[in-house]
Protein backbone atom coordinates (compact mmCIF):
# COMPACT_ATOMS: atom_id res chain seq x y z
CA UNK A 1 0.00 0.00 0.00
CA UNK A 2 1.30 3.56 -0.91
CA UNK A 3 -0.17 7.21 -0.51
CA UNK A 4 0.84 9.47 -3.03
CA UNK A 5 0.83 12.97 -2.21
CA UNK A 6 -0.97 14.41 -5.67
CA UNK A 7 0.75 17.80 -5.15
CA UNK A 8 3.80 16.56 -4.71
CA UNK A 9 3.71 13.40 -6.86
CA UNK A 10 5.79 11.93 -3.94
CA UNK A 11 5.39 8.16 -1.73
CA UNK A 12 4.32 9.79 1.60
CA UNK A 13 6.84 8.44 4.27
CA UNK A 14 5.10 6.50 7.54
CA UNK A 15 5.58 8.66 10.60
CA UNK A 16 3.38 6.98 13.29
CA UNK A 17 1.35 4.13 14.36
CA UNK A 18 -1.56 3.97 17.23
CA UNK A 19 -3.85 1.59 18.56
CA UNK A 20 -6.60 4.18 20.02
CA UNK A 21 -8.64 1.58 20.86
CA UNK A 22 -11.79 -0.31 19.92
CA UNK A 23 -10.06 -2.52 17.14
CA UNK A 24 -8.81 0.63 15.43
CA UNK A 25 -5.60 1.45 14.32
CA UNK A 26 -4.14 4.51 13.03
CA UNK A 27 -1.40 4.82 11.01
CA UNK A 28 0.06 8.53 9.79
CA UNK A 29 2.07 9.43 6.60
CA UNK A 30 3.30 12.59 5.54
CA UNK A 31 4.77 14.19 2.10
CA UNK A 32 8.42 14.28 2.62
CA UNK A 33 8.40 17.07 0.75
CA UNK A 34 5.76 19.41 1.23
CA UNK A 35 5.11 17.74 4.73
CA UNK A 36 1.13 16.91 4.11
CA UNK A 37 0.13 14.43 6.40
CA UNK A 38 -2.98 11.99 6.38
CA UNK A 39 -4.35 9.35 8.86
CA UNK A 40 -5.07 5.99 7.81
CA UNK A 41 -8.14 4.56 9.91
CA UNK A 42 -8.75 1.01 9.64
CA UNK A 43 -11.54 -0.69 11.13
CA UNK A 44 -11.73 -3.61 13.73
CA UNK A 45 -11.90 -6.25 10.80
CA UNK A 46 -9.07 -4.41 8.67
CA UNK A 47 -7.01 -3.94 11.95
CA UNK A 48 -7.50 -7.61 12.40
CA UNK A 49 -6.82 -8.66 8.92
CA UNK A 50 -2.99 -6.84 8.77
CA UNK A 51 -2.64 -8.44 12.35
CA UNK A 52 -3.24 -11.93 10.85
CA UNK A 53 -0.34 -12.15 8.38
CA UNK A 54 2.04 -11.33 11.60
CA UNK A 55 3.14 -8.42 10.14
CA UNK A 56 2.86 -4.77 12.02
CA UNK A 57 2.11 -1.76 9.94
CA UNK A 58 5.79 0.26 11.03
CA UNK A 59 7.73 -2.49 11.89
CA UNK A 60 8.17 -3.61 15.82
CA UNK A 61 10.51 -2.02 17.99
CA UNK A 62 11.03 -5.31 19.94
CA UNK A 63 12.06 -8.78 18.74
CA UNK A 64 9.53 -11.52 17.93
CA UNK A 65 8.37 -14.19 20.58
CA UNK A 66 8.38 -17.37 19.98
CA UNK A 67 4.71 -18.32 18.83
CA UNK A 68 3.87 -14.59 19.61
CA UNK A 69 1.44 -14.51 16.95
CA UNK A 70 -0.53 -17.80 18.12
CA UNK A 71 -0.07 -17.14 21.82
CA UNK A 72 -1.60 -13.20 21.12
CA UNK A 73 -5.01 -13.98 19.29
CA UNK A 74 -5.78 -17.68 20.63
CA UNK A 75 -8.81 -17.59 22.64
CA UNK A 76 -8.69 -20.17 25.46
CA UNK A 77 -5.74 -20.90 25.75
CA UNK A 78 -4.23 -23.41 27.97
CA UNK A 79 -3.40 -21.89 31.02
CA UNK A 80 -0.46 -24.49 31.97
CA UNK A 81 0.76 -24.46 27.90
CA UNK A 82 3.52 -22.74 27.99
CA UNK A 83 6.78 -23.26 30.93
CA UNK A 84 8.10 -19.69 30.40
CA UNK A 85 12.09 -19.07 31.76
CA UNK A 86 11.85 -16.29 33.83
CA UNK A 87 13.59 -13.35 31.79
CA UNK A 88 17.64 -13.13 31.79
CA UNK A 89 19.78 -11.53 33.71
CA UNK A 90 21.55 -8.07 33.07
CA UNK A 91 20.63 -6.07 35.23
CA UNK A 92 18.56 -5.59 37.97
CA UNK A 93 14.70 -4.89 37.03
CA UNK A 94 11.97 -5.15 39.94
CA UNK A 95 8.26 -5.45 39.76
CA UNK A 96 6.76 -3.28 41.76
CA UNK A 97 3.94 -4.43 43.53
CA UNK A 98 1.53 -2.73 41.70
CA UNK A 99 2.59 -3.77 38.33
CA UNK A 100 3.01 -7.32 39.74
CA UNK A 101 -0.61 -6.96 40.53
CA UNK A 102 -1.58 -5.79 37.12
CA UNK A 103 0.63 -8.45 35.44
CA UNK A 104 -1.86 -10.76 36.82
CA UNK A 105 -4.29 -10.13 35.43
CA UNK A 106 -2.80 -11.12 31.79
CA UNK A 107 -3.91 -14.49 30.83
CA UNK A 108 -1.63 -16.79 32.08
CA UNK A 109 -1.51 -18.31 28.61
CA UNK A 110 0.49 -15.37 27.68
CA UNK A 111 1.54 -13.86 30.85
CA UNK A 112 5.30 -15.20 30.52
CA UNK A 113 5.89 -13.97 26.85
CA UNK A 114 4.40 -10.60 28.22
CA UNK A 115 6.18 -10.05 31.40
CA UNK A 116 9.72 -10.71 29.20
CA UNK A 117 8.62 -8.11 26.69
CA UNK A 118 8.28 -5.45 29.29
CA UNK A 119 11.23 -6.41 31.09
CA UNK A 120 13.33 -6.44 28.16
CA UNK A 121 11.66 -2.81 27.66
CA UNK A 122 12.74 -1.84 30.50
CA UNK A 123 16.26 -3.21 30.82
CA UNK A 124 16.94 -1.40 27.06
CA UNK A 125 15.83 1.75 28.56
CA UNK A 126 18.16 1.82 31.93
CA UNK A 127 14.61 1.50 33.84
CA UNK A 128 15.82 -0.42 36.84
CA UNK A 129 11.77 -0.70 38.09
CA UNK A 130 8.48 -1.66 36.33
CA UNK A 131 5.43 0.18 37.33
CA UNK A 132 1.87 0.78 35.75
CA UNK A 133 3.32 3.97 34.00
CA UNK A 134 5.97 2.28 32.41
CA UNK A 135 3.67 -0.30 31.14
CA UNK A 136 1.50 1.92 30.26
CA UNK A 137 4.52 3.71 28.18
CA UNK A 138 5.50 0.50 26.89
CA UNK A 139 2.31 -0.67 25.32
CA UNK A 140 2.07 2.93 24.22
CA UNK A 141 5.48 2.98 22.69
CA UNK A 142 5.78 -0.59 21.47
CA UNK A 143 2.17 -0.88 19.78
CA UNK A 144 1.83 -3.66 22.01
CA UNK A 145 -2.09 -5.11 21.43
CA UNK A 146 -3.77 -6.82 24.05
CA UNK A 147 -0.87 -6.43 26.42
CA UNK B 1 -9.45 15.69 -18.14
CA UNK B 2 -9.63 12.63 -16.42
CA UNK B 3 -6.33 11.98 -13.86
CA UNK B 4 -4.11 9.08 -14.87
CA UNK B 5 -2.93 6.89 -12.17
CA UNK B 6 0.53 5.29 -12.72
CA UNK B 7 0.28 1.57 -11.19
CA UNK B 8 1.62 0.46 -8.22
CA UNK B 9 5.13 -1.15 -9.28
CA UNK B 10 5.23 2.25 -11.42
CA UNK B 11 5.26 4.55 -8.13
CA UNK B 12 9.32 4.60 -7.04
CA UNK B 13 10.13 4.62 -3.32
CA UNK B 14 8.66 2.88 -0.19
CA UNK B 15 5.95 4.54 2.47
CA UNK B 16 8.47 2.67 5.00
CA UNK B 17 6.08 0.97 6.75
CA UNK B 18 8.54 -2.23 6.66
CA UNK B 19 5.57 -4.55 5.81
CA UNK B 20 7.94 -6.39 3.30
CA UNK B 21 10.67 -6.37 5.36
CA UNK B 22 9.00 -8.17 7.98
CA UNK B 23 7.38 -10.79 5.45
CA UNK B 24 11.07 -11.42 4.25
CA UNK B 25 12.24 -11.73 7.68
CA UNK B 26 9.34 -14.37 8.76
CA UNK B 27 10.61 -16.44 4.93
CA UNK B 28 13.86 -15.86 6.27
CA UNK B 29 13.17 -17.31 9.35
CA UNK B 30 11.18 -20.29 8.03
CA UNK B 31 13.44 -21.15 5.81
CA UNK B 32 16.71 -21.13 8.34
CA UNK B 33 14.59 -23.65 10.53
CA UNK B 34 13.62 -25.80 7.86
CA UNK B 35 17.76 -26.21 6.95
CA UNK B 36 18.28 -28.52 9.38
CA UNK B 37 15.68 -30.50 8.50
CA UNK B 38 16.42 -33.00 5.70
CA UNK B 39 13.02 -34.28 4.72
CA UNK B 40 9.86 -32.44 4.88
CA UNK B 41 7.09 -34.84 4.14
CA UNK B 42 3.66 -33.39 3.94
CA UNK B 43 0.99 -36.39 4.78
CA UNK B 44 -1.96 -34.82 2.86
CA UNK B 45 -5.04 -36.72 1.22
CA UNK B 46 -7.68 -33.57 0.24
CA UNK B 47 -10.61 -36.29 2.37
CA UNK B 48 -11.36 -36.74 5.82
CA UNK B 49 -11.84 -39.72 7.90
CA UNK B 50 -8.95 -41.89 5.87
CA UNK B 51 -6.50 -41.87 8.62
CA UNK B 52 -3.84 -39.57 7.89
CA UNK B 53 -3.33 -38.66 11.88
CA UNK B 54 -2.82 -42.47 12.45
CA UNK B 55 -0.62 -43.13 9.51
CA UNK B 56 1.79 -40.03 10.59
CA UNK B 57 1.74 -41.08 14.54
CA UNK B 58 3.29 -44.40 13.75
CA UNK B 59 4.85 -43.86 10.54
CA UNK B 60 6.87 -41.26 12.75
CA UNK B 61 6.92 -43.15 16.08
CA UNK B 62 8.83 -46.18 13.45
CA UNK B 63 10.99 -44.14 12.16
CA UNK B 64 12.28 -42.74 15.11
CA UNK B 65 12.69 -46.06 16.63
CA UNK B 66 14.91 -46.74 13.94
CA UNK B 67 17.26 -43.98 14.84
CA UNK B 68 16.06 -41.47 12.72
CA UNK B 69 15.31 -37.74 14.26
CA UNK B 70 11.34 -37.30 13.66
CA UNK B 71 9.49 -34.15 14.19
CA UNK B 72 5.57 -33.94 13.89
CA UNK B 73 3.89 -31.14 12.94
CA UNK B 74 0.27 -31.70 13.34
CA UNK B 75 -1.51 -28.98 10.67
CA UNK B 76 -4.66 -29.68 11.82
CA UNK B 77 -5.21 -27.09 14.03
CA UNK B 78 -9.33 -27.35 13.97
CA UNK B 79 -9.00 -31.10 14.42
CA UNK B 80 -6.21 -31.72 16.34
CA UNK B 81 -5.27 -35.28 17.54
CA UNK B 82 -1.71 -36.07 17.29
CA UNK B 83 -1.06 -34.68 20.98
CA UNK B 84 -2.96 -37.49 21.92
CA UNK B 85 -1.74 -40.32 19.34
CA UNK B 86 1.75 -39.68 20.67
CA UNK B 87 0.92 -39.15 24.23
CA UNK B 88 1.81 -35.83 24.64
CA UNK B 89 -1.55 -33.98 25.92
CA UNK B 90 -0.63 -31.62 28.68
CA UNK B 91 2.73 -31.06 28.50
CA UNK B 92 3.76 -27.58 28.79
CA UNK B 93 5.96 -26.59 26.11
CA UNK B 94 9.31 -25.07 27.54
CA UNK B 95 10.22 -21.48 26.07
CA UNK B 96 13.66 -21.43 25.52
CA UNK B 97 16.28 -19.06 23.34
CA UNK B 98 15.93 -20.30 20.00
CA UNK B 99 12.15 -21.09 20.06
CA UNK B 100 9.78 -22.87 21.37
CA UNK B 101 10.43 -26.80 22.42
CA UNK B 102 8.55 -29.38 20.96
CA UNK B 103 6.75 -31.77 23.38
CA UNK B 104 8.88 -35.16 23.33
CA UNK B 105 6.44 -38.23 22.23
CA UNK B 106 6.69 -41.25 21.66
CA UNK B 107 9.92 -42.97 20.99
CA UNK B 108 11.45 -39.73 20.98
CA UNK B 109 9.18 -38.00 18.61
CA UNK B 110 9.20 -34.00 18.76
CA UNK B 111 5.63 -32.59 18.33
CA UNK B 112 3.59 -29.59 18.18
CA UNK B 113 -0.10 -29.35 17.96
CA UNK B 114 -3.16 -27.09 18.74
CA UNK B 115 -3.72 -29.64 21.35
CA UNK B 116 -1.15 -28.51 23.36
CA UNK B 117 -2.39 -25.03 23.93
CA UNK B 118 -5.87 -25.38 24.02
CA UNK B 119 -8.10 -25.09 26.91
CA UNK B 120 -9.79 -28.09 27.36
CA UNK B 121 -9.99 -31.64 25.64
CA UNK B 122 -13.78 -30.20 24.19
CA UNK B 123 -12.53 -26.61 23.47
CA UNK B 124 -12.68 -25.80 19.64
CA UNK B 125 -10.27 -23.35 18.09
CA UNK B 126 -11.13 -20.14 18.37
CA UNK B 127 -9.54 -16.85 17.78
CA UNK B 128 -9.59 -13.14 19.67
CA UNK B 129 -10.96 -10.80 16.84
CA UNK B 130 -14.16 -9.02 15.38
CA UNK B 131 -16.97 -11.73 15.58
CA UNK B 132 -18.39 -10.71 12.37
CA UNK B 133 -16.77 -11.46 9.12
CA UNK B 134 -14.06 -13.90 10.78
CA UNK B 135 -13.85 -16.28 7.45
CA UNK B 136 -12.42 -12.86 6.02
CA UNK B 137 -9.27 -13.45 8.82
CA UNK B 138 -9.15 -16.41 9.71
CA UNK B 139 -7.48 -18.04 6.82
CA UNK B 140 -4.83 -15.71 7.09
CA UNK B 141 -4.46 -16.13 10.74
CA UNK B 142 -4.24 -20.31 10.50
CA UNK B 143 -1.91 -20.21 8.13
CA UNK B 144 0.09 -17.53 10.28
CA UNK B 145 -0.31 -19.88 12.30
CA UNK B 146 1.27 -22.84 10.93
CA UNK B 147 4.24 -21.42 9.60
CA UNK B 148 5.01 -20.25 13.52
CA UNK B 149 4.66 -23.79 14.28
CA UNK B 150 6.83 -24.69 11.73
CA UNK B 151 9.31 -21.98 11.82
CA UNK B 152 9.24 -20.94 15.83
CA UNK B 153 9.74 -24.04 17.15
CA UNK B 154 13.33 -25.21 18.02
CA UNK B 155 13.26 -28.74 16.21
CA UNK B 156 17.06 -28.93 16.36
CA UNK B 157 18.16 -30.61 13.41
CA UNK B 158 15.97 -33.38 12.04
CA UNK B 159 16.00 -36.18 9.14
CA UNK B 160 12.25 -36.39 9.02
CA UNK B 161 9.59 -33.51 10.03
CA UNK B 162 5.82 -34.68 8.91
CA UNK B 163 3.23 -32.43 8.53
CA UNK B 164 -0.15 -33.96 8.75
CA UNK B 165 -2.50 -31.86 6.70
CA UNK B 166 -5.98 -31.59 7.60
CA UNK B 167 -8.44 -32.22 4.90
CA UNK B 168 -9.07 -29.94 2.10
CA UNK B 169 -7.21 -29.48 -1.29
CA UNK B 170 -7.06 -25.83 0.01
CA UNK B 171 -5.14 -26.70 3.10
CA UNK B 172 -2.51 -28.72 0.82
CA UNK B 173 -1.83 -25.46 -0.87
CA UNK B 174 -1.18 -23.48 2.30
CA UNK B 175 1.35 -25.93 3.30
CA UNK B 176 2.86 -25.78 0.25
CA UNK B 177 3.27 -21.80 0.38
CA UNK B 178 5.26 -22.53 3.44
CA UNK B 179 7.29 -25.65 2.06
CA UNK B 180 7.12 -25.55 -1.95
CA UNK B 181 9.64 -28.13 -2.17
CA UNK B 182 8.91 -31.52 -0.11
CA UNK B 183 10.95 -34.29 0.00
CA UNK B 184 8.08 -36.06 -0.56
CA UNK B 185 4.08 -36.35 0.15
CA UNK B 186 2.43 -39.14 1.31
CA UNK B 187 -1.11 -39.36 -0.39
CA UNK B 188 -3.43 -41.31 2.27
CA UNK B 189 -7.06 -43.04 0.36
CA UNK B 190 -9.22 -45.86 1.37
CA UNK B 191 -9.60 -48.42 -1.24
CA UNK B 192 -13.29 -45.96 -1.68
CA UNK B 193 -14.16 -44.57 -4.84
CA UNK B 194 -15.18 -41.41 -2.94
CA UNK B 195 -11.96 -41.03 -1.18
CA UNK B 196 -10.40 -41.70 -4.52
CA UNK B 197 -11.88 -39.10 -6.29
CA UNK B 198 -10.71 -36.69 -3.86
CA UNK B 199 -7.17 -37.91 -3.79
CA UNK B 200 -7.00 -37.13 -7.69
CA UNK B 201 -7.42 -33.56 -7.09
CA UNK B 202 -4.81 -33.78 -4.57
CA UNK B 203 -2.34 -35.55 -6.40
CA UNK B 204 -2.97 -32.93 -9.75
CA UNK B 205 -2.78 -30.26 -7.40
CA UNK B 206 0.59 -31.99 -6.48
CA UNK B 207 1.95 -32.56 -9.66
CA UNK B 208 1.13 -29.40 -11.01
CA UNK B 209 2.82 -27.46 -8.02
CA UNK B 210 6.18 -29.69 -9.40
CA UNK B 211 6.32 -32.15 -6.12
CA UNK B 212 8.45 -34.99 -8.00
CA UNK B 213 7.63 -38.01 -5.31
CA UNK B 214 4.24 -38.66 -4.24
CA UNK B 215 3.12 -41.88 -2.40
CA UNK B 216 -0.04 -43.78 -2.14
CA UNK B 217 -0.53 -45.42 1.26
CA UNK B 218 -4.09 -47.16 1.30
CA UNK B 219 -5.23 -47.10 4.59
CA UNK B 220 -8.15 -49.50 5.77
CA UNK B 221 -6.95 -51.88 2.34
CA UNK B 222 -8.87 -55.41 3.92
CA UNK B 223 -9.90 -56.21 7.38
CA UNK B 224 -8.09 -58.82 9.80
CA UNK B 225 -10.45 -61.09 11.68
CA UNK B 226 -9.71 -60.87 14.84
CA UNK B 227 -10.72 -64.27 15.73
CA UNK B 228 -8.75 -66.37 12.81
CA UNK B 229 -6.90 -63.56 11.53
CA UNK B 230 -8.04 -63.99 7.56
CA UNK B 231 -7.95 -60.98 5.45
CA UNK B 232 -11.73 -60.07 3.98
CA UNK B 233 -12.08 -57.25 1.74
CA UNK B 234 -13.38 -53.72 3.15
CA UNK B 235 -14.72 -52.46 -0.23
CA UNK B 236 -15.91 -54.50 -3.25
CA UNK B 237 -13.21 -54.96 -5.64
CA UNK B 238 -14.62 -52.55 -7.91
CA UNK B 239 -14.32 -49.90 -6.04
CA UNK B 240 -10.71 -51.00 -6.35
CA UNK B 241 -10.13 -50.12 -9.54
CA UNK B 242 -7.78 -47.19 -10.52
CA UNK B 243 -6.89 -46.99 -6.89
CA UNK B 244 -3.27 -47.35 -8.31
CA UNK B 245 -3.47 -45.33 -11.70
CA UNK B 246 -3.36 -41.80 -10.36
CA UNK B 247 -0.05 -39.82 -13.01
CA UNK B 248 3.06 -39.79 -10.71
CA UNK B 249 2.23 -41.83 -8.04
CA UNK B 250 3.23 -44.77 -6.73
CA UNK B 251 1.48 -46.95 -4.48
CA UNK B 252 3.89 -47.35 -1.43
CA UNK B 253 1.78 -49.06 1.23
CA UNK B 254 -1.38 -50.91 1.64
CA UNK B 255 -2.72 -50.88 5.54
CA UNK B 256 -5.07 -53.34 6.39
CA UNK B 257 -7.96 -52.48 8.88
CA UNK B 258 -6.80 -53.73 12.40
CA UNK B 259 -9.04 -52.52 15.63
CA UNK B 260 -6.10 -52.92 17.85
CA UNK B 261 -4.09 -50.11 16.01
CA UNK B 262 -7.05 -47.94 16.12
CA UNK B 263 -7.09 -48.79 19.95
CA UNK B 264 -3.17 -48.43 20.39
CA UNK B 265 -2.71 -45.40 18.76
CA UNK B 266 -5.67 -43.40 20.04
CA UNK B 267 -4.59 -44.30 23.65
CA UNK B 268 -1.07 -42.75 22.89
CA UNK B 269 0.95 -45.71 22.50
CA UNK B 270 1.47 -46.19 18.73
CA UNK B 271 1.46 -50.37 18.16
CA UNK B 272 4.19 -50.03 16.41
CA UNK B 273 5.91 -49.93 19.68
CA UNK B 274 4.37 -53.28 21.37
CA UNK B 275 3.32 -55.41 18.45
CA UNK B 276 6.13 -55.69 15.75
CA UNK B 277 5.12 -58.48 14.23
CA UNK B 278 1.13 -57.48 13.28
CA UNK B 279 0.28 -57.44 9.83
CA UNK B 280 -0.63 -53.63 10.25
CA UNK B 281 2.21 -53.27 11.57
CA UNK B 282 4.44 -54.68 8.97
CA UNK B 283 2.81 -52.99 6.72
CA UNK B 284 3.99 -49.21 8.53
CA UNK B 285 8.04 -50.90 8.49
CA UNK B 286 7.52 -51.86 4.32
CA UNK B 287 6.08 -48.09 4.30
CA UNK B 288 8.89 -46.78 6.13
CA UNK B 289 11.46 -48.87 4.23
CA UNK B 290 9.73 -47.35 0.83
CA UNK B 291 9.88 -43.81 2.27
CA UNK B 292 13.74 -44.04 3.42
CA UNK B 293 14.71 -45.80 -0.44
CA UNK B 294 12.56 -43.19 -1.77
CA UNK B 295 14.41 -40.00 -0.27
CA UNK B 296 17.87 -41.98 -0.94
CA UNK B 297 18.77 -43.06 3.01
Amino acid sequence: MKFLCMRCDEVMRFEERQLPGDGTMGVVFACPDCGSEVAMLTNPMETQMVSSFGVKIGGSKIPDQPLELTRTFLDGGRDEAFADPPPPNGGPVVWSPEAGERLSHVPSFVRGMVKRIYTDYARERGIDSITPAIMDQARSELGLEGM
Amino acid sequence: MARRFRTYGEVDGSAGQEVLDQVVAQRRRLDERLSHVRWVVPVVSGKGGVGKSAITANLATLLARRGRRVGVVDADLNGPSLARMLGTLETPLMVGEDGIVPAIGAAGVRLVSMDLLLSAADAPLRWKGPANDSFLWRGALETSTLREFLADIAWGSLDYLFVDVPPGTDRIERVLELVPAPGAVLLVTTPSAAAMHVVAKSARLLREAGVGQMGLVTNMSSYLCPCCGCAAELFQPRSRAGVQDIPGVEPWAEIPFDPALGDATDGGRPPVLDTPDSPAVQAFERLASRLEERLGR
